[in-house]
Order: C-alpha cells, then sequence, then structure tokens
C-alpha cells in the first residue's frame, strides 16, 4: 500500500492544524459559502425580490408578482418531513404516562403510541393509531394551532421551549398511508338504519365516517359544490396546498355506505322536518354561513368585501396569479380569518397590508404564531381601534379608525389608513330558520352533541361550546356519531 | 496544568490516550494523522504471517443507537491486517521514527506454535516499536483458525504462548484478553504466570447485533448469510470496567499493569477506567465514529478534572477507585436514602410513576396538576426513577439521618455500619453464632 507523507494528509476534523515552533494553528477548512444562485432564490422566498412593477399600481389588480414567485409564495407552509426529518423528530418523544399533549388534543389522539411507532418503523400503524381518533388527522396535522395545543402541552416545550413536532409528524404518518390510497377501516354489517348530515365540513365528514364504520347508511348534504367546508373554502392555501382538501374527503369516502349529495342545502332543498321524516337520526353540521356587519358608515362601498369570500376565491381560483388584489389593503378583526386574509394578501403581492383589530394582541384569537407569521411576512398589526366610516367615491379609498381604549371606549384619536380594499373579518354566524334551540348565537347542545330536539344532533363551529377550530368540529362529529349509534342500535 | 504524560510498563507517551489495534491503526496515513490529531499512542493493527489473511467484502460492521441515531454498540466480522507483513512492518518503522514520543505498540497473532512467534518478532524489533501486544481476543474468523480467542479461552495456552514471546523479545509484552469467558482472572493470572508485562481488556463480545427481518439472516449479511461478530462501543464499557475492576482488586494480580479497552469514549470514560485500575486506555469505536478529533476533548477533560481534584500527574488518579470496589456482602445495610423530586427541574413527564407504580414499588404520587412526589413510607431507594428520568439531577437519592425514623419499615437509622454477614435474616450469620 502506499505511504503518503505529512504534507498530503487530509486535515483533521474538518480544520488543518499546523505547527509553528512552540505554537500550533488551526485553520478552517472548507467554509461554507452560499453560492449566489442559492442566496438570491432565499431572497425570492423572504418576499425581496418578487416585485414587479405592478407592485406600485394603485386600485385592485391582478398579477402584481413575477409570474414564477407565486408557486414559492404560495408553497407549503410547513414542507412535509422527510424520513430521516421524521426520526430524529420521534427520537425526542419521552412516551409520557398518561401524557399531557393526548391531554391537550380534542381528539385525544394517542400521541405517544403513533411517534413511538414512527420511531419503530411502523408509519402506517402511527396512522391507523391517529385516524381511529380523528379521521381528519391528515388535515388536523397541517391546520391545527399546536403551539395552543398539544406541542403547548408537551413536556419537552417545558424542558427547552422546543416541543416535540407532534403535528408534523402527524402529517408525516398520515401522509404515508393516505398516499399509498390505503384505507384502515372496514366498514361493519349493514344495521340498516340511515342519518342525514347536513354539511360537509370537518364536522359533518367526521360524524358520517364514523356512522358509516359502525355499519349505518349516511346521506349528506351540502349546500356548495364541493364537500369539505373550510377546508375546502377556508383554511389559508399555503397551510394546504394541491388539493389535499379534496383528496382526503375522497380518501375518507372510501368506507363505503356515505352518499354525499352537493349543492343541496338545508332550508331551500330540504326542511328540518323532511329530513326528520326520512332518516333515524340527522346531525347538523353546517358551520357559521353569514358574516357580521362592520357597522361603520360607507360599508356598502365597493371594495369592502367579507374576507371568507375572498379567501373562498382565492382557494377556488385555477391560478392565484388571476386573483386581483389592492395596492393597500386593509383587514379589519383579530382571528384566525383575519390573519389568513391579510397574509395572503400580501403574498398576492399588495404592497401595504394593515390589519386592524379593536382590542389589544393578546386578546387576538390568532395565536402568538399566527401573528407572527403575519408579521414576517410584512403585515402591519394595528390594535385597539374600531373603524368608522370607510371613504371613497363610490369605491373605497381610505378608511378610518377611531382608538379606543381597553374598555372600547372612544378616545378622540383618530387614523385613516389608504385602503383600495377592505377585508370584514368580525366573525360569522349561525344562519338558518326552524332550527333547534340556540345558546346565545349557536344551536345548544350537550356533550354528546344532542340539541332540543329529540333525534337531531349537532356539532362543529355551528354548535355551543368548542373553539371554532377543524379538530374540534373533528371531535364533536365523532362523539355525535358514537351517541347516535347508541341511540340507534344500543 | 496537569501533567498528562503517561508511563506504561515502561513505554513513554504525552497522554495516557492509545489507539486500539484495530482499523484506525491498520496504516501508516491514519497512524499518522492520529498522532497529529494528538493521540498518545497506537497498538498497531494486529499482524500475522503472510500470506495475508482476506476480509469480507460486503458489510463488516453491525451497529445499535440510541436516540437520534447516536451509536452505542458496534459488532465487526474484520480480520487482521489484510495487508502484507513487509508494508506493515515498514510503515511501523517510518512512522515511529517521525514520531519518537509516541507509544507505538505492535499487536500480534501467529498460529500457536512457538515457530512463528521466534520469526516475527525480530521483524517488529528491528522497527524500533516500543512493545507487542498479543491478541488473544478476536472472537470471529481467526479464533475458528485456531487463533485469538481460541488462545484466550484456554488458560495454559495463553501461558505457554505468552512465555515464548517472552523469552523471544526484549520488548514489554502486553496481553489482551477476551471478555468472552467466565471468569477474566483466570487469563489475566495465566498472562502473569507466562511473564506478560501487562494485561489489555477487553476485546470484542460474542454477539449478533441484528438480524434482517426480511432477508431472515443476522446483520451484517453476507450473500443471505451472516456470522457472529464482535462487540465494542459505549454499550460495552460496563462490561469491561468490571473485568478491569476484577483483575485490579485481586490481590495475586493487583500489581499486573492494566491497559483499559472498551466503549471509552470520552475523558471521563478514560477516568473511570484509570481510576478502577487501568494505567492507560485504548480506544477503537469512539475514533471510528468521530474520528482522531476527539483527542482534544479527552485531553483537555482530563487535565482539567485531575487540576479540579488537586491531582499533578494522571498516576495519582491510578486506582483511587479499587478500595471502594467490594462485593455485596460488604455493602452497609444500615444505610437508607430516600428519592427526592425537584418541583423547579421537574418537566412532568411522569416517567418516574410508570416506572415505579407499574413495575417497583408505587412510591411515587401524581397530582391531579402533574405534580410528582415521592412517598418515603414507600421508597426503597432502589434508583430507578433516577434512571428513568429525562431531567439531569431532577430526583436525587438523599441519604436519611442516622437516628431518624424510616418511614417505610419504622425503624431508626443506625450510625452503625453492618452488612449481610451478620444479618438476622442470612442463615450462614446465625450457625455462625
Ligand atoms: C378563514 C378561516 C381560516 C381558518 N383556519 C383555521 C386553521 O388554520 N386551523 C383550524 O383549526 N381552524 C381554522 N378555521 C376554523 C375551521 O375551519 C372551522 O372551525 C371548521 O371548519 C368548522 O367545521 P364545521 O364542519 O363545523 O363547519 P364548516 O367547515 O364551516 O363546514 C360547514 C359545511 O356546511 C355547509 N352548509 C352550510 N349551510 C348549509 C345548509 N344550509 N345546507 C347544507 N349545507 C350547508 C357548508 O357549505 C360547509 O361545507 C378557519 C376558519 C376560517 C373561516
Ligand atoms: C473493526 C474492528 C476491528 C478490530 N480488529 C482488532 C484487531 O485486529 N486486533 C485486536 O486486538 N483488536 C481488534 N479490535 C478490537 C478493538 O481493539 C477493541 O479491543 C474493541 O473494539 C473494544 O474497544 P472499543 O469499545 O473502544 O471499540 C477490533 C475492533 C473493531 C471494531
Ligand atoms: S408530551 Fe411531548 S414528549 Fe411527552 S408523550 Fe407527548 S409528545 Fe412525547
Ligand atoms: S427509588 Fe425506587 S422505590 Fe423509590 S421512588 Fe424511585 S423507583 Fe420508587
Ligand atoms: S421522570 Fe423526572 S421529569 Fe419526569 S415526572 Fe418524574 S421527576 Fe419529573
Amino acid at each position: 500500500m502506499e505511504s503518503r507523507n505529512f504534507a498530503r494528509l487530509r486535515p483533521i476534523g474538518g480544520q488543518l492544524r499546523m505547527k509553528f515552533h512552540s505554537f500550533e494553528i488551526i485553520l478552517p477548512v472548507d467554509k461554507k459559502i452560499i453560492p449566489w444562485e442559492r442566496y438570491s432564490q432565499q431572497q425570492v422566498t423572504a418576499g425581496v425580490c418578487s416585485m414587479s412593477q405592478k407592485v406600485f399600481e394603485p386600485g385592485i389588480a391582478a398579477g402584481r408578482l413575477e409570474a414564477e414567485a407565486y408557486a414559492v409564495q404560495f408553497s407549503d407552509l410547513h414542507p412535509p418531513l422527510d424520513q430521516h426529518e421524521a426520526l430524529v423528530a420521534a427520537d425526542r418523544c419521552y412516551f409520557c404516562y398518561d401524557a399531557p399533549c393526548i391531554t391537550a388534543c380534542p381528539t385525544d389522539i394517542d400521541i405517544p403510541l403513533f411517534i413511538r411507532q414512527i420511531a419503530t418503523g411502523t408509519p402506517d400503524a402511527a396512522a391507523k393509531t391517529i385516524l381511529s381518533q380523528n379521521i381528519l388527522g391528515g388535515m388536523c396535522a397541517r391546520v391545527c394551532p399546536t403551539e395552543q395545543l398539544c406541542e403547548q402541552a408537551c413536556v419537552r416545550e417545558a424542558a427547552e421551549g422546543k416541543p416535540v413536532k407532534i403535528g408534523e409528524l402527524q402529517r408525516f404518518a398520515t401522509d404515508h398511508l393516505q398516499e399509498q390510497g390505503k384505507h384502515p377501516f372496514e366498514r361493519a354489517d349493514s344495521t340498516g338504519k340511515r342519518v342525514a348530515v347536513v354539511g360537509a365540513g370537518p364536522a359533518g365528514l367526521s360524524c358520517a365516517h364514523r356512522l358509516a364504520m359502525l355499519g349505518h347508511d349516511v346521506v349528506v348534504h351540502d349546500a356548495r359544490p364541493k364537500p369539505g367546508g373550510l377546508n375546502e373554502y377556508g383554511i389559508a392555501t399555503y397551510k394546504t396546498p394541491n388539493g389535499f382538501a379534496q383528496a382526503e374527503v375522497d380518501w375518507l369516502m372510501q368506507i363505503g355506505g356515505i352518499t354525499l349529495q352537493t349543492g343541496s342545502a338545508l332550508g331551500a332543498q330540504m326542511t328540518i322536518e323532511d329530513l326528520k321524516a326520512d332518516f333515524d337520526a340527522v346531525f347538523l353540521g353546517m358551520g357559521l354561513g353569514g358574516v357580521n356587519a362592520l357597522g361603520a358608515e360607507g360599508e356598502d362601498k365597493t371594495g369592502v368585501l367579507d374576507a371568507v369570500d375572498f379567501i373562498s376565491d382565492l382557494r377556488q381560483a385555477e391560478d392565484v396569479a388571476q386573483v386581483p388584489i389592492g395596492r393597500d389593503v386593509v383587514v379589519i378583526g383579530g382571528g384566525m380569518t383575519a390573519i389568513d386574509a391579510a397574509v395572503q394578501a400580501k403574498l398576492l403581492g399588495a404592497l401595504n397590508v394593515t390589519l386592524v383589530y379593536r382590542r389589544g394582541r393578546d386578546r387576538m384569537n390568532a395565536s402568538v404564531f399566527e401573528q407572527d407569521l403575519a408579521s414576517s411576512k410584512g403585515v402591519r398589526i394595528v390594535n385597539h381601534a374600531v373603524p368608522v366610516a370607510v371613504h371613497g367615491n363610490g369605491a373605497v379609498r381610505e378608511i378610518e379608525f377611531e382608538y379606543v381604549d381597553g374598555e372600547m371606549n372612544g378616545t378622540g384619536q383618530m387614523l385613516r389608513l389608504a385602503a383600495d380594499q377592505v377585508f370584514k373579518a368580525i366573525g360569522q354566524t349561525l344562519q338558518g330558520d326552524a332550527l333547534p334551540a340556540l345558546e346565545g348565537r349557536k344551536i345548544k347542545v350537550d356533550s354528546t352533541g344532542r340539541t332540543s330536539v329529540d333525534g337531531i344532533w349537532a356539532g362543529g363551529d355551528c354548535a355551543s361550546g368548542g373553539d371554532d377550530l377543524t379538530v374540534t368540529a373533528v371531535a364533536e362529529g365523532r362523539d355525535a356519531a358514537m351517541d347516535i349509534h347508541m341511540a340507534l342500535v344500543g | 496544568m496537569a501533567d498528562l504524560r503517561s508511563e506504561f510498563v515502561g513505554i513513554k507517551s504525552p497522554n495516557p490516550f492509545w489507539l486500539a489495534s484495530a482499523p484506525p491503526t491498520d496504516k501508516e496515513y491514519n497512524v499518522r494523522r492520529a498522532f497529529e490529531a494528538g493521540w498518545g499512542g497506537v497498538v498497531w493493527k494486529t499482524l500475522g504471517i503472510d500470506p495475508a489473511v482476506v476480509n469480507v467484502n460486503g458489510p463488516r460492521y453491525g451497529a445499535i443507537y440510541g436516540a437520534d441515531r447516536r451509536l452505542l454498540g458496534l459488532n465487526n466480522i474484520e480480520l487482521i491486517t489484510d495487508r502484507p507483513l513487509a508494508v506493515n512492518l515498514q510503515e511501523i518503522k517510518s512512522v515511529k521514527r517521525d514520531y519518537p514520543d509516541r507509544a507505538m505498540v505492535v499487536s500480534l497473532m501467529v498460529p500457536c506454535e512457538e515457530e512463528p512467534w521466534k520469526y516475527i518478532l525480530p521483524l517488529v524489533e528491528e522497527t524500533g516499536a516500543d512493545g507487542v501486544e498479543l491478541n488473544f481476543g478476536c472472537p470471529h474468523g481467526m479464533s475458528e483458525r485456531g487463533m485469538g480467542a481460541a488462545v484466550g479461552q484456554v488458560p495454559e495456552y495463553i501461558e505457554m504462548v505468552t512465555r515464548w514471546v517472552k523469552a523471544s523479545t526484549r520488548m514489554p509484552v502486553i496481553v489482551k484478553l477476551t471478555p468472552n469467558i467466565a471468569d477474566i482472572r483466570k487469563p489475566a493470572e495465566a498472562a502473569m504466570r507466562g511473564g506478560a508485562d501487562a494485561v489489555s481488556l477487553i476485546n470484542t463480545i460474542n454477539s449478533i447485533t441484528s438480524v434482517d427481518l426480511d432477508l431472515f439472516a443476522p446483520e451484517p449479511t453476507i450473500d443471505g448469510k451472516g456470522a457472529h461478530g464482535g462487540y465494542c462501543g459505549p454499550a460495552v464499557k460496563p462490561i469491561a470496567l468490571n473485568m478491569v475492576a476484577e483483575i485490579a482488586r485481586d490481590p495475586e494480580l493487583s500489581h499486573m499493569p492494566i491497559s483499559g479497552i472498551g466503549g471509552v469514549t470520552t475523558w471521563r470514560d478514560a477516568a473511570e477506567f484509570m481510576a478502577l485500575g487501568a494505567g492507560n486506555v485504548q480506544v477503537c469505536t469512539a475514533v471510528m465514529t468521530y474520528g482522531f478529533k476527539i483527542v482534544q476533548e479527552m485531553i483537555s477533560g482530563l487535565s482539567e478534572y485531575l487540576d479540579e481534584k488537586a491531582m499533578t500527574s494522571v498516576d495519582q488518579l491510578v486506582r483511587r477507585a479499587v478500595p471502594n470496589v467490594t462485593d455485596w456482602n460488604q455493602l452497609n445495610l444500615n444505610y437508607v436514602a430516600k428519592a427526592k423530586i425537584n418541583e423547579d427541574l421537574c418537566i412532568s413527564c411522569g416517567r418516574c410513576y410508570a416506572a415505579c407504580e407499574d413495575t417497583s414499588h408505587q412510591a411515587i404520587a401524581m397530582s391531579e396538576d402533574r405534580v410528582f412526589s415521592v412517598i418515603d413510607d414507600e421508597c426503597v431507594a432502589c434508583n430507578l426513577c433516577v434512571n428513568v428520568c429525562p431531567v439531569e439531577d431532577c430526583i436525587t437519592m438523599e441519604a436519611m439521618t442516622p437516628g431518624t425514623v424510616d418511614p417505610r419499615t419504622g425503624k431508626v437509622v443506625e450510625q452503625e455500619y453492618a452488612n449481610w454477614t451478620t444479618h438476622p435474616n442470612n442463615p450462614a450469620a446465625a450457625a455462625a453464632e
């Protein structure tokens, strides 16, 4: 074998050590320099170089960005973990006793078990653990505010301020299974019972799947042309890109026994009485269809829109570059909808996006993570201000706010913001007549989803209690299904 | 700064960290770089008689991992050097000439007859090497041919070969022991009778690290089959430490210098081996995992530790723990401790609870809001909770003050030392009365 002399030895531990008489110096070798192409690409992603001349164009216009920037802007917020990342992340789980993360999950997913199943190389088993509690585990993995739920409770959040990546691991497992098109559950023998579900959102789908699995025949009615509810029409584009919502519904339907009727609205195509007469039980999961009004002067000017409509148009757009957006956009509200509208307006190339909320940051419904996301995208957040007038000649030009104190009393201090577009995101409301008794502005239910009317259950955003989250809707739909099952066959 | 210079059986090295005979020491290129990185010495990869052995041309290693794929145990089916004797000898000579201050020991394994030893020893002496190590440990491949562990498992052979070697060379002779035996003192005594200057231990342990569940074959798998290999790395350290201690505390063997091997990965591991009686340590798996650079941490760590303990040389550390290694029946049964949970450090994972509740003494209480505390009435101080807690020093073992009452037994904690030999439950103790 060849013998080499010292001069040609390779450096030790990435360092080159050189001796000079009595002392030694260590020279770093292979110092990593990011190539320019990659550096500049990173700047595009950060939204720095993505401007075209259209950015400065006043009014409402489509195509404010360079064509290639859109794909980057609306790509996955958290790219999926690859196999290696998943194993490293799974390794961090302590397999806690009576784990606090499980308690924090509205659907009680056995988190330590599914993470252990990932760590031991059985992601499909992990997916089954997840899906047996939460049939929309794939969507929840993408949209849950984990920083307020499981990951907040994770003991490694207490230990190091870095929770186990529960959401991303959940996605890893559910994607692994769903990408193979496998459906892990089988439908029980038919019970001959028929159940009507109103609304194909998370609550309705979860309820329908569980009932179908238990052997009941389910008919799901949804007013919209596509199923999925806000999974399809509401959730931010960058949380669920690439048609995931529809793919998940198709996958879920593989259980069999579910008939989906889209374009079929309660109140238009049928009444509650019809459903009661035709079915053994009814589940209402129609969410919140109405939108609250601002109550500000000039609210009817063009350019003043409901944030949910803007978001839904964006989700349904064939090509996001064709979605028009103002140069100066103002969003009013402090919840997830407001943040999503503001962030997506910015991603579409709006020059100035201001989110105005009537109370302090701590009172905003949007999580700190969501607020930070908005800030990082360049959204300015203004607190303690209420809209008083929308100015403009037919179309909105400016919107005027008054600053309010902690008790919501006017201070007389005014703020005027230039606006070509104003998005209202101050809450959605329940719509419909002849519904079971309400509690506040929602359908009153007990812990198993029973309403004031015998044979009618409700869950999700339209029902009282709950947090207006996808995951709580799933939990309530599932629990109502179990109670319906008990009532029908128990 | 403490002086890390070491002298082992008369062989001087700038520090007590040597590389064990293995791939890291299989050629000049490696050994030069090891010396540049700061290693105090090497035991050259085991030489044999030409024609050189051949290795498998497929995977040689298997491994087991801890969290984050940290390598905990390595298994190998490699043989002794597969390069011609002359090449190795020439390289040894050239490196030794350039690094006269480093220890250069040459590992040897030749057939169990006197002639081959007589042949090879003068050749090694001619390189200027400082000593030889007799590889009586390799547990695979070579042992099937009547060498390595096949010799190391029969004390008479060890004694015989050691005697031959001593008779044929003036170099110090280190006998490397296999752990694949019942009582490590027997081969060590044999080496001593044969005239060995020192023993080194351990070589690798017979092992199968894993089974390929698609091929239904042990790993590493060569064309669908696997053979047992030799196990090493952090996982074997406890076994090696015990064997070193067994020799160090044996009255007959206590003067025998020991080179400690087996799982040494950090300065702390090295210090532990030395405290239990090793004069120096040898490292293999740790450098195969992290590269030669780890010696920098070992050097800085050991000197800082010696400084803290006001020790000025490594010799002052050697054997420091040996007097405290004893037999179970000498342990003080009047010593009583209780586990104590530090609530400020606790992250409420509940592992201690699961361990104690499911498998031990039901001595940990868990409140509604996940505060964990030890129930002194039940705690037997077994230490399991300490071992499973993910937060270091969160659970500690606190000794009870003599004179206080142990709430578990209702008995006063005695000041006096009392062990099993005099315990009333011991039938032998009763008979002695
Ligand atoms: C913009 C936006 C972003 C959000 N982001 C998140 C997020 O990131 N994470 C999160 O956890 N939650 C988020 N949410 C909340 C979450 O989407 C809802 O809590 C969840 O979708 C509620 O599910 P649901 O099934 O009760 O109602 P919906 O999802 O609203 O579904 C109701 C379904 O009923 C149908 N329907 C309504 N009326 C009728 C009728 N009369 N007849 C027949 N069908 C009818 C609708 O077409 C719809 O398909 C967001 C909400 C919005 C608006
Ligand atoms: C790949 C490999 C090859 C080895 N070859 C030899 C050898 O030729 N001669 C020998 O005495 N020991 C050999 N060993 C054993 C090591 O020298 C050492 O005793 C053992 O690995 C334990 O130390 P460690 O835990 O630091 O690795 C080998 C070990 C490995 C991993
Ligand atoms: S709390 Fe965190 S570490 Fe504990 S089981 Fe849940 S995910 Fe794992
Ligand atoms: S020391 Fe043993 S008995 Fe005591 S609390 Fe810990 S695990 Fe339980
Ligand atoms: S194992 Fe440690 S950190 Fe976990 S609950 Fe027990 S004391 Fe607390």
